[in-house]
């Protein structure tokens, strides 16, 4: 069983360059043909004061931690069983490309449920910018798989 | 993008479909390195075999973002103020994920009207893979 003492945890906060080339990449990868997330001339005539972060995409940056298996280091997690269970992102200010994202995540619930063999991790992750304004929260349920 | 009026909108209006192509172990190798998110178990079938699991299997997180396109497709982005899914079924390889959106509530909050969105993908058999939510701003 996952050692409940680590609910309320912090992990290390860390900071993310939101790079375009990335944005490019990762348009790609989701099939997505709008400009907007390519091309600044065409975000901008757009309404956007430069290429957005697209919404899924603060969850591919808490990647760039400098040990992305923090968490699951912490809590002695085998990578083979972990599935994504739910996902949450709440927006407070738009993000673009140029930003430098700050992160800072904590365990915020772990649970059982079927008599131990699913365990839920949660995960909350709040999101500031280069000027201290508040991005996001993010909430990462993870479902290990028991036996 | 047709500009999407908060007045003219109802409870029960749903988003134009958007519906991928199969999709391919390449897709999610892109996906992969594109998201940064490295677990072996969605390109290794090695790994996955040795974790229990009959083949490598789509990010839930690919998915969300598809679902994430059928919005953004229809508001701007800067109008999304909470997006949440649950991954109910696992999308495999082969898979033709179809995006569907309602309207299921429209609502006042922080000084501006809200709508309320139901979301959710499903396979080529109708199986339901995701469900979520998303909330859009109108301001004034």
């Amino acid at each position: 069983m996952i050692d409940t003492r680590f609910i309320g945890a912090a992990l290390p906060e860390f900071s993310a360059d939101v790079e375009a080339g990335r944005l490019r990449f990762f348009a790609k990868a989701i099939g997505q043909d709008d400009a907007v997330y390519v091309d600044e001339a065409a975000a901008r005539a757009a309404g956007f004061d430069g290429i957005p972060v697209p919404p899924t995409f603060l969850f591919c940056l808490e990647m760039e931690a400098p040990n992305p298996a923090a968490l699951r280091e912490m809590l002695n997690i085998d990578i083979g069983r972990v599935l994504h269970g739910e996902q949450q992102f709440i927006y407070h200010a738009p993000a673009y490309v140029g930003d430098r994202l700050t992160f800072s995540p904590k365990v915020a619930d772990i649970y059982a449920k079927k008599g131990g063999a699913l365990e839920f991790v949660v995960r909350e992750t709040r999101v500031t910018n280069q000027r201290g304004e508040q991005v996001a929260e993010l909430r990462c349920v993870t479902v290990v798989r028991n036996g | 993008m047709t500009v999407i009026n908060y007045d003219s909108l109802n409870v029960g209006d749903r988003l134009p479909v958007l519906t991928t192509r199969p999709i391919s172990r390449l897709d999610l190798a892109l996906y992969c390195g594109a998201s940064g998110d490295h677990n072996p178990i969605h390109v290794d079938i090695d790994f996955a075999k040795g974790a229990g699991m009959p083949d490598v299997f789509a990010h839930g997180m690919l998915s969300m973002a598809f679902l994430g396109r059928l919005v953004t497709n229809w508001v701007p982005q800067h109008q999304l103020r909470e997006y949440g899914v649950r991954f109910v079924a696992i999308t495999h390889v082969g898979d033709e994920i179809t995006c569907e959106g309602e309207v299921v509530e429209k609502f006042e909050q922080d000084g501006e009207q809200r709508l309320k969105l139901a979301l959710t993908t499903k396979n080529q058999h109708d199986d339901i893979k995701l469900k979520g939510e998303a909330v859009i701003g109108f301001p004034g």
